[in-house]
């Protein structure tokens, strides 16, 4: 180490967690791949530091690489200095005296982070008898208390629970516990907000700064969502390809970005409005009182438990219109898209160009099948792993034009591909050699390759990151304008619903809250729940 | 979970009276009778013997009749041992054949589930590497020839074990046919063991166990095998039922009076009521143990109820 170094180190002499030059590779089939290259971080006391970053950025394996949690193929190099102490590569039985103890993290997902297989207590309390030397009776007394802390409703009850039995935000609000239950000096939170409802990520947001205030504890916040630096973050690391590509004051940073990443960044929120479609355009699909009821827990003897997952809805979109549905995991609203689509059965009556459509069978639906199409929210698991591009596009082909050549199926692959912006020349390739959002492009292309009338898009870019997700805002605005397709966009992302829609619904516990025009429902909400969602989501709008 | 038991009873009914009636007919179709012998019976000795064995009714009738008695727990005599009924036969070779194959089954449980845990956190190392090629050769040398050589190296030339016999249970003669029934499962066990262990030292939930630095034990046999175990039982019932109701080459080649060799004196003999005794006793097998795995499974996984 040189001298200047040395002295570099003393005047931030504060740095509870001081990370240098370090460098994380990973051992794979085509060879060395380098995540990380060479990257300072170091946060102080009480301080609130994030680093920001697309998916692939090597953000999170930092911080992993820190905490020894790389996968068994991983390599870091550099130093990781915990109050002076260097804790990379230390022996495991050493690491463990200040992992869960000093340095505690939560992760991204709160749905797999916890043992399905023990109770919430039980799971709270090991870490406490591991570090504490503290006995079952008090740490169990201590148990509850973090999860009054935590604000988790029942929390004698929630004790007793299995992590299925808890709600996403709860689980992310135990993961927090957790963390607390030692009195860390370091929280290393990754993504603990990415995959929650945006009112839960709210909660979960106020409560990290609130709980930060109150135990001065450092933390250091992995994201790819500005506005969450916005909120609580005192200074930010913008990384790329591995390496920090700025850093400085949040307030700078996010005023002021000199690095053209940055910039990027800060500008990826999807642009533009959808102009309303006039009146005179004829209605292309309708609902009247559409239901869906599960049944739930059904016995022999017993009553079944109805689930009302979509609770007397009634819509109209007229040819040419973007119907957003907006509403929060468990509104109904996917449910809605694909009972208006006949793929479960409803009550109530569906109407398309006219036609009574409601509960028809699948023969009668398969000429029909061809003019409404569906995208998926996830684009990793939608396409077969075992088809290549080419196939996967013109698989809808097979079916609703049987008689086509197989050249001029592929000569129609090539169209469709160069439509949404991919290279014809890659159709013979498999789905795993492409990025999220070209995957998503194929996914588009496979419906566009029919011509549809309506597509119903399912959470279309909730996968992606925010500049992909601009650029499929883009496309499907493009789609529409050519083609004059009808869109029904379901999605929890506001920003994205405001950019695409010209007619907004939201919904809560299955039913309509508030429909309107889009300008209308984000400027003068009437619904309560509504003016929550958007002032939740705020923060994603005003950037 | 009483209800629940209750039920999966009932609904084995169905299942062994639709096994019973198949297997029932097919052998009756099989060419060929219990007493067709190379120099044929003389026309008046066959008559009788069809007649005492009701073998000269129609074969519907010969079917409700069976069905009654089976009903009455009664398997009917043998055909071909000729003083025994089957269920005697039974009571005397069912214990040894389920002594020998659960001690197998501990053996294969214990030492393939350590060997999986084993070769799954030294993941792609010599150890690893080297218990995964044990394991292939376990699967792949059938047992008539590991039965000879484990007698040979262990029984002529070493001298420590008997080289066959059952000795009414003595365990050094048990100790040869356990070995050799457990050798192909422990291989079975172990690559399935590492295989979950190896996604379950992956999931979320065991990152979490070493980021919060619980010790080694914690993370590989609280968080990682638990789950990892699953897969594990589900394979283990079914191969409990076929442990248990013996073996034709071990007890053949190490002269044990279990059941398993009935299975082919029966079926070569045209031992009608001893093949569908022996049907009937792998399917009760098969049906109970695939109840247990499903009942381990609720005990391991809160998250499966029957309630």
């Amino acid at each position: 180490m040189t001298e200047a170094m040395t002295n570099a180190h003393k005047s931030a002499g504060e740095a509870v967690l001081d990370i240098r030059d370090l460098r994380v590779s990973f051992a794979t089939a085509v060879g060395t791949v380098q995540a990380v290259r060479g990257v300072d971080v170091s946060v102080a006391k009480g301080e609130t530091v994030a680093i920001v970053g697309e998916s692939g950025s090597g953000k999170s394996q930092t911080m992993m690489a820190a905490m020894g949690l790389l996968a068994a193929n991983g390599k870091a190099e550099g130093e990781a200095l915990y109050r002076g102490a260097n804790i990379l590569g230390l022996p495991t039985a050493k690491l463990n005296r200040i992992r869960g103890a000093k340095i505690t993290m939560i992760f991204q997902e709160p749905m797999t982070s916890l043992d399905p297989l023990y109770t919430i207590e039980r799971q709270l309390i090991e870490p406490m008898v591991e570090h504490g030397g503290i006995g079952r009776a008090r740490a169990k007394a201590r148990a509850l208390e973090l999860l009054k802390l935590v604000n988790i409703p029942q929390p004698e009850r929630k004790l007793r629970s299995f992590p299925h039995e808890l709600s996403g935000g709860q689980r992310q609000r135990v993961m927090i516990a957790m963390a607390l239950a030692n009195d860390p000096d370091v929280l290393i939170a990754d993504e603990p907000t990415t995959a929650l409802d945006v009112t839960t990520q709210a909660q979960i947001l106020a409560l990290i700064a609130d709980l930060q205030k109150r135990l001065g504890m450092a933390v250091v916040f992995i994201t790819h969502d500005l506005g969450i630096v916005r909120q609580i973050a005192d200074r930010v690391y913008v990384m790329k390809d591995g390496q920090v590509v700025e850093q400085g004051e949040a307030a700078r940073i996010l005023t002021e970005p000199k690095h053209p990443y940055t910039r990027m960044l800060l500008d990826a929120e999807p642009e533009g409005r959808k102009a309303p479609v006039t009146g005179e355009s004829p209605i292309l699909l309708e609902g009247q009182k559409v239901s869906v009821a599960f049944d739930l827990d059904s016995g022999l003897l017993k009553a079944p438990i109805v689930l009302k997952a979509v609770d007397d809805v009634s819509l109209a979109v007229r040819q040419g219109q973007t119907l957003g549905i907006v509403g929060e995991s468990g509104s109904g609203k996917s449910t809605l898209g694909r009972a208006l689509l006949q793929l479960l059965p409803h009550q109530g009556r569906v109407f398309f160009s006219g036609n009574d459509i409601s509960n028809k069978d699948r023969g009668a639906m398969r000429p029909l099948r061809r003019q409404m199409q569906l995208v998926f929210q996830d684009p990793y698991g939608s396409l077969s792993p075992r088809m290549t591009v080419g196939q996967i596009v013109t698989e809808g082909l097979l079916v609703h034009e049987p008689g086509l050549s197989a050249a001029e199926r592929d000569r129609r692959a090539c169209a469709v591909l160069e439509e949404v912006s991919l290279d014809p020349a890659l159709r013979n390739r498999y789905p795993h050699e492409f990025s999220g959002g070209q995957r998503q492009r194929i996914a588009i292309a496979r419906t566009m390759v029919l011509k549809p009338k309506l597509v119903v898009l399912d959470e279309p870019t909730s996968a992606l990151d925010r500049t992909i997700q601009k650029q499929i805002v883009e496309l499907l605005r493009k789609l529409q304008a050519d083609h004059g397709l009808t869109y029904l966009f379901i999605s929890h992302d506001l920003a994205v619903v405001r950019a695409l829609a010209d007619w907004v619904m939201v919904m809560q516990h299955g039913r309509i809250v508030e429909a309107g025009p889009t300008p209308v429902i984000f400027e003068s909400p009437v619904q309560d729940y509504t003016r929550e969602l958007i002032a939740a989501a705020a923060n994603n709008l005003s950037g | 979970m009483a209800r629940y038991i209750l039920g999966r009873l009932l609904s084995a009914i169905p299942t062994l009276f639709l096994i019973v009636t198949i297997s029932f007919f097919l052998i009756r179709i099989a060419p060929g009778g219990p007493f067709d012998l190379e120099r044929p019976l003389e026309a008046k000795v066959m008559e009788n013997l069809a007649r005492i064995y009701q073998l000269d009714k129609p074969l519907w009738q010969q079917y409700l009749l069976y069905l009654k008695s089976l009903a009455s727990g009664d398997f009917g005599p043998s055909f071909y041992f000729r003083d025994f009924t089957i269920n005697e036969l039974f009571a005397e070779g069912l214990p040894i054949s389920i002594q020998l194959g659960s001690s197998a089954l501990v053996l294969a449980l214990i030492v393939g589930g350590a060997m999986g845990v084993l070769a799954a956190l030294r993941q792609n190392r010599p150890a690893d590497y080297s218990i995964m090629a044990a394991a292939t050769i376990g699967v792949t040398i059938p047992n008539f020839v590991v039965a000879p050589l484990l007698t040979l190296l262990l029984g002529v030339w070493l001298g420590w074990l008997p080289v066959g016999g059952w000795n009414n249970g003595a365990a050094r003669n048990m100790i040869l046919p356990i070995v050799t029934l457990a050798l192909p499962q422990i291989a079975v066990v172990a690559r399935l063991t590492r295989g979950s262990m190896i996604e379950a030292l992956r999931s979320n939930h065991v990152r979490t166990a070493r980021a919060y630095g619980l010790s080694g034990y914690s993370v590989v046999v609280v968080h990682a095998l638990r789950g990892a175990l699953l897969p594990v039982v589900s394979y283990l019932g079914p191969a409990a039922a076929a442990l248990l109701t013996g073996s034709v080459v071990v007890e053949t080649i190490f002269g044990i009076p279990g059941i398993g060799r009935y299975f082919v004196q029966g079926a070569l003999n045209r031992d009608y009521t001893l093949v569908m005794g022996t049907v009937v006793v792998v399917a009760v097998f098969v049906i109970v143990f695939n109840l247990i795995v499903d009942l381990v499974y609720a005990l391991l996984d809160p998250r499966v109820r029957y309630d």
